[in-house]
């Protein structure tokens, strides 16, 4: 069911749990399935000097939400914003078509987490 | 590593003298059963040896036993072919939610059809209440269609009761005990049914095939049609390989049902309580007391169910999930829903069905693996059991059960 990208980011995930600083948080709930991801930014200059996340969820959610952090770690807020589901989807070499909602749960985390981070920055 | 494999609900291997009483039939005896020289006579006498051992085991008359192919079709040819029979007669049928998908989409084309169904809702412990039985029958019901054990929680269902209830009203009673038999004893007089659906696979014969055992002058036509073969009721060539490794697996299921009985039940028990008591927010789901002897069904709060399956996977443990007939669905079983289970709680369900060649090692290494597995995954999870991240604390404590 699953190709050996996603069972190796569902065996070792890559940046789970929380960030030092979350400046950022976002949670996001699947309406497919009821399964959860949030994803934790620690931003710097407009850039994402670290994320982390969690997820309780399928092997495909946590497999999209690791691949997702290291695809967007270093980059700028604007860069980040441009990730797509199809990038997620693409780099883990392709999900079954009843997972791809897995991808966009971790996607939508990630514009969550910014969007809180901004909101914040506009506060201050 | 071998794998140990705890998902006998779903299927069980075929056991080596099964598969040597069928080997024959698929070389030298090929012989079609309906033939009048001597290949031919020896396989129909095979099929016949079959259906009495088939029908030894659930208490019933040879002539009552109609080999289908497995349990799908029994259930299929139960209920479309009383429905052909009586159709006219009566309008509205009565069955349960947490049946097989192999009932509940035949329901569901019926309804379609214009017919009435009624879908009872088993207790939270899995259990259904003979008082709904008996308040949802109306002048019109013709068929009462319950599992004699649920595939999921693995609940005895109170078919006894039901029956003679059927049997004062004059409905016909179908009951699929696909994962009663060779489990528990099962008697088609005691439990009063007119039809019952069996499959081989589940009982440690070859897969795809399976019978409906059909009480005489019960009302109900043939669904499929073609040549004479098995009274016309379900006509086609035998497959009179599956049939003789079916009629096997029944007399050894009956010849070591009690000793299965007692040794699974141990395993079982073991099982369990060794969860219960080393993995903190989990519950048992199903009665404990009116279940089968190889079923543990669990449910393990802020873990999801696939997840669990694949990390059970690679420590070679064989389990199953949600409903294991949808295979590839990751949606909470239809069966923990209806028995009114939180979605929050069913979806973190996982099954373990024992079998024959479980031994109490592979218990122990389950009990050794599984809770580094959960605890792996809890510590992953956004919404954990000391709601760190803004769950609510107060309400997942008291949200959780231990047994
Ligand atoms: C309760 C129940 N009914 C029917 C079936 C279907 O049987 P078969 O796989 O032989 O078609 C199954 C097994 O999947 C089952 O568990
Ligand atoms: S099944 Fe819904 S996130 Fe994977």
């Amino acid at each position: 069911m699953y190709n050996e990208i996603i069972m190796d980011h569902f065996q070792n995930p890559r940046n789970v749990g929380e960030s030092s600083r979350k400046d950022g948080v976002g949670q996001v709930g699947s309406p497919v399935c009821g399964d959860t991801t949030m994803i934790y930014l620690d931003i710097e200059e407009s850039r994402i000097q670290d994320i982390k996340f969690k997820t309780l969820g399928c092997a495909a959610a946590i497999a999209s939400s690791s691949m997702l952090t290291e695809m967007v770690k270093g980059k700028t807020l604007e860069e980040a914003k441009r990730v797509s589901t199809q990038d997620i989807v693409s780099a883990l070499g392709g999900l079954p078509e009843a997972k791809v909602h897995c991808s966009v749960l971790a996607g939508d985390a990630l514009k969550a987490a910014i969007e809180d981070y901004e909101k914040k920055q506009n506060k201050e | 590593m071998k794998t140990i494999y705890l998902d006998h609900s779903a299927t069980t291997p075929a056991l080596p003298e099964v598969v040597q009483t069928m080997i024959p039939y698929l070389r030298e005896q090929y012989g079609n059963a309906s033939s009048i020289y001597r290949i031919g006579r020896e396989s129909r006498k095979s099929v016949e040896e079959a259906r009495r051992q088939v029908a030894n085991l659930i208490g019933a008359e040879p002539e009552e036993i109609f080999f289908t192919s497995g349990g799908t079709e029994a259930d299929n040819m139960a209920i479309f072919g009383v429905v052909a029979a009586c159709g006219e007669k009566g309008k509205h049928i009565i069955t349960t939610r947490m049946e097989h998908h192999a009932i509940l989409h035949p329901c569901e084309q019926l309804e379609k059809r214009g017919y009435d169904v009624t879908y009872l809702n088993p207790d939270p412990k899995g259990l259904l209440r003979v008082e709904d039985i008996k308040k949802a029958i109306r002048a019109d019901t013709f068929l009462i269609s319950i599992m004699h054990v649920n595939n999921e929680v693995g609940t005895i269902q109170p078919i006894e009761e039901i029956g003679l209830i059927a049997r004062e009203k004059g409905i016909i009673f179908h009951t699929d005990a696909v994962q009663s038999v060779g489990k528990i004893p099962v008697d088609v007089k005691k439990l009063g049914v007119d039809l019952m659906s069996l499959s081989a696979h589940k009982i440690y014969g070859p897969k795809g095939i399976g019978a409906l055992f059909i009480r005489r002058n019960t009302t109900i036509d043939p669904f499929i049609f073609g040549g004479g073969q098995e009274r016309k009721r379900r006509p086609g060539t035998e497959n009179v390989p599956g049939i003789v490794g079916f009629g096997k697996a029944a007399e050894i299921a009956q010849r070591d049902l009690p000793a299965d009985m007692e040794r699974i039940t141990y395993l079982r028990d073991k099982l369990i309580d060794g969860i219960l008591s080393s993995i903190p927010y989990t519950q048992l789901n199903g009665d404990r007391q009116k279940r089968i002897p190889n079923n543990a069904n669990f449910s393990f709060r802020f873990v999801e169910g696939e997840s669990l399956l694949l990390m059970l996977d690679m420590k070679n443990i064989a389990a199953s999930s949600g409903s294991a007939c949808t295979s590839g669905s990751t949606d909470p079983s239809h069966v923990l829903l209806a028995m009114g289970i939180p979605f929050e709680i069913a979806f973190g369900s996982l099954r373990f069905t024992l079998g024959k060649e479980n031994t109490e090692e592979d218990i122990d290494y389950v009990l050794k693996v599984l809770p580094l597995i959960v605890e792996r995954l809890r510590a992953m999870s956004p919404t954990t059991i000391q709601g760190q991240n803004g769950g609510d604390n107060k309400k997942e404590g008291t949200l959780c059960t231990t047994r």
